[in-house]
């Protein structure tokens, strides 16, 4: 699990790569876990499907909505949700999907039960921003 | 400290707590969660497993010897919980699941019989969702009030508020923890009763907490009402008390009806029992109150100011250790404080710090602890939560401080 912290958290909760409030979005969604306070906000801009995120909480959900910006820039809707699907079998079997790329990295969380659900919020969240576009 | 912990031989008493041999991913099990549940003694596993095996029936029912014998059990229990109490009579404990159900007894039975729309219930800023949560649906179904004691920044009572709460004479209860499940503040129980009885309201202790770390006098406190739950005090869960003043359950309507809390039934018009049975309807936790029964006499074996003493040195030691740690803040710094240390890392927030201390086969509490506005009020969102019980070891607390160290190795 250190090891899984490592790759994680020192690529991207130190640095995030598309932390913040864009200027302009077409929608937003939101997800928040009441167990730990974790919340977080996926902002999508229609042009060319951009996402960000804004995200407050364990290092497991501010990595997971890094890499989950990462996989999804571009992707149409539909592919977004079958990566969602893709992911969610990752963290909760364990076994990597080659097709995810950097996503695997969470594979780890499968180990605790109480933590996918830290894993997933971010999908969660821009699953609601996808139905608001 | 440590000329307190020779008298007290935890590594013998260790030995009555099965699951302390067990390994968590390979490690030895470091179990500094017990003020969410503390781990069970072989006695109080045995009473439970020989009352299936050798002396099970319903209570209070039969007219033959396997019920006698077994109603004869539970209520024995009755008294030993009076007594590690001091209740002035039996009748004043009534059987529930839990501090929450006992709270949410008093609320729905007490409150709304005895108290009037307008009429005020306060509680504090440190209060379990339970004794705020009940209160809350007592205001909303009922036209009371709450209002909300606020807490000083060390985590004590903030003794102008609860003044300022009570100062308009409409205070009919003041509800309030002996002991904060987060801070692990002390509330002055006693002052809290003279002040509340002086005022004209009652008072609820919430004492899920207090009572597995020091000796409980309810007479002495002049508590209107006290609760706990038998599972914190290495008893199984499903049993808890309530106890109340005689003269005040005398006049409470019943909670649930069913059987075993009637006088008679027809079908125009059923009577109650007298307290306490009026409030135990239906087949009770046979099992786990006789299980509740063993737990405290264990815990009476080996005494609560010796339990106490050793828990006081256990808390020194980690507010001495724990604050090393770079980045590391403890969460309130009352005065009279007991083994619940709530705490916050620079960087890493608390879910983080569980995870990874439970990969070295620590076990803490991480999250809001049941106490939302509370966290609010500390301005966190949650906390990573160390708590100690008569079976912890200085070890352990070290332990705690070098995995706590790799955490922070790692958030670096």
């Amino acid at each position: 699990m250190s090891e899984l912290y490592e790759r994680i958290v020192l690529e991207r909760v130190k640095r995030p790569r598309h932390a913040g409030r864009p200027a302009q979005f077409d929608a937003r969604g939101q997800g928040a876990n009441r167990l730990c306070g974790d919340k977080v906000s996926i902002y999508v801009t229609r042009a060319g499907m951009q996402l960000h995120h804004e995200s407050e909480g364990c290092a497991i959900m501010v990595a997971s909505a890094d890499l989950m910006v990462d996989a999804t820039t571009g992707k149409t809707a539909a592919d977004i949700h079958a990566l969602a699907q893709a992911f969610a079998e990752v963290v909760t079997t364990g076994t990597e999907n080659p097709a995810l790329g950097e996503l695997n990295a969470l594979a780890g969380v499968f180990e605790f039960p109480s933590r996918i659900g830290c894993a997933t919020l971010p999908w969660r969240a821009l699953e609601e921003a996808l139905q608001n576009v | 400290m440590s000329t307190t912990l020779q008298t007290f031989d935890t590594a013998a008493l260790r030995e009555d707590f099965p699951i302390l041999k067990e390994k968590v991913h390979g490690k030895d099990l470091v179990f500094l969660d017990s003020a969410a549940s503390a781990q069970k003694p072989r006695v109080v596993i045995d009473a439970m497993v020989h009352v299936m095996e050798a002396q099970y029936a319903n209570v209070h029912r039969g007219l033959h010897y396997m019920s006698e014998k077994t109603s004869d059990a539970y209520e024995a229990v009755r008294d030993k919980v009076a007594a590690f109490i001091n209740a002035g009579s039996r009748d004043e404990i009534v059987f529930t699941r839990n501090a929450t159900e006992s709270i949410n007894l008093v609320a729905y039975t007490w409150g709304r019989s005895a108290l009037k729309p307008g009429d005020v219930v306060a509680v504090t800023e440190m209060e379990h969702h339970a004794n705020l949560v009940p209160w809350q649906m007592l205001r909303d179904a009922h036209g009371t009030e709450l209002r909300i004691i606020k807490i000083t920044d060390a985590g004590e009572i903030d003794w102008n508020s609860l003044e300022e709460v009570f100062a308009d004479g409409r205070v009919k209860l003041l509800a309030v923890t002996q002991m904060s499940n987060v801070l692990g503040t002390y509330t002055p129980v006693e002052r809290l009763a003279k002040f509340a009885h002086a005022h004209g309201a009652k008072i609820l202790i919430d004492g899920c907490q207090a009572v597995v770390h020091r000796q409980i006098d309810v007479r002495a406190m002049d508590a209107d009402f006290f609760v706990f739950s038998g599972h914190k005090l290495y008893g199984p869960t499903g049993i808890g008390a309530l106890y109340a003043k005689a003269e005040i359950l005398a006049d409470m309507p019943p909670f649930l009806g069913g059987g075993d809390m009637i006088a008679s039934v027809s079908y125009a018009k059923s009577s109650w029992a007298k307290p306490p049975h009026r409030f135990e309807a239906g087949t009770p936790a046979i099992i786990e109150t006789i299980g509740l029964g063993a737990a405290i006499d264990y815990v009476s074996a080996i005494g609560l100011p010796a339990i106490a003493a050793h828990e006081q040195a256990l808390t020194e030691h980690a507010l001495a250790v724990l604050p090393n740690i770079e980045g590391l803040r403890i969460l309130g710094t009352a005065q009279d404080r007991g083994g619940v240390i709530s705490f916050v890392m620079k960087d890493a927030h608390a879910h983080d710090i569980a995870t990874l201390l439970d990969r070295q086969g620590i076990a803490v509490r991480a999250g809001h602890h049941c106490a939302e506005p509370l966290m609010g009020r500390l301005g966190v969102t949650s906390t990573a939560r160390a708590s100690f019980a008569l079976y912890t070891t200085l070890e352990e607390i070290d332990a705690l401080a070098k995995g706590l160290e790799r955490v922070r190795k790692i958030f670096a």
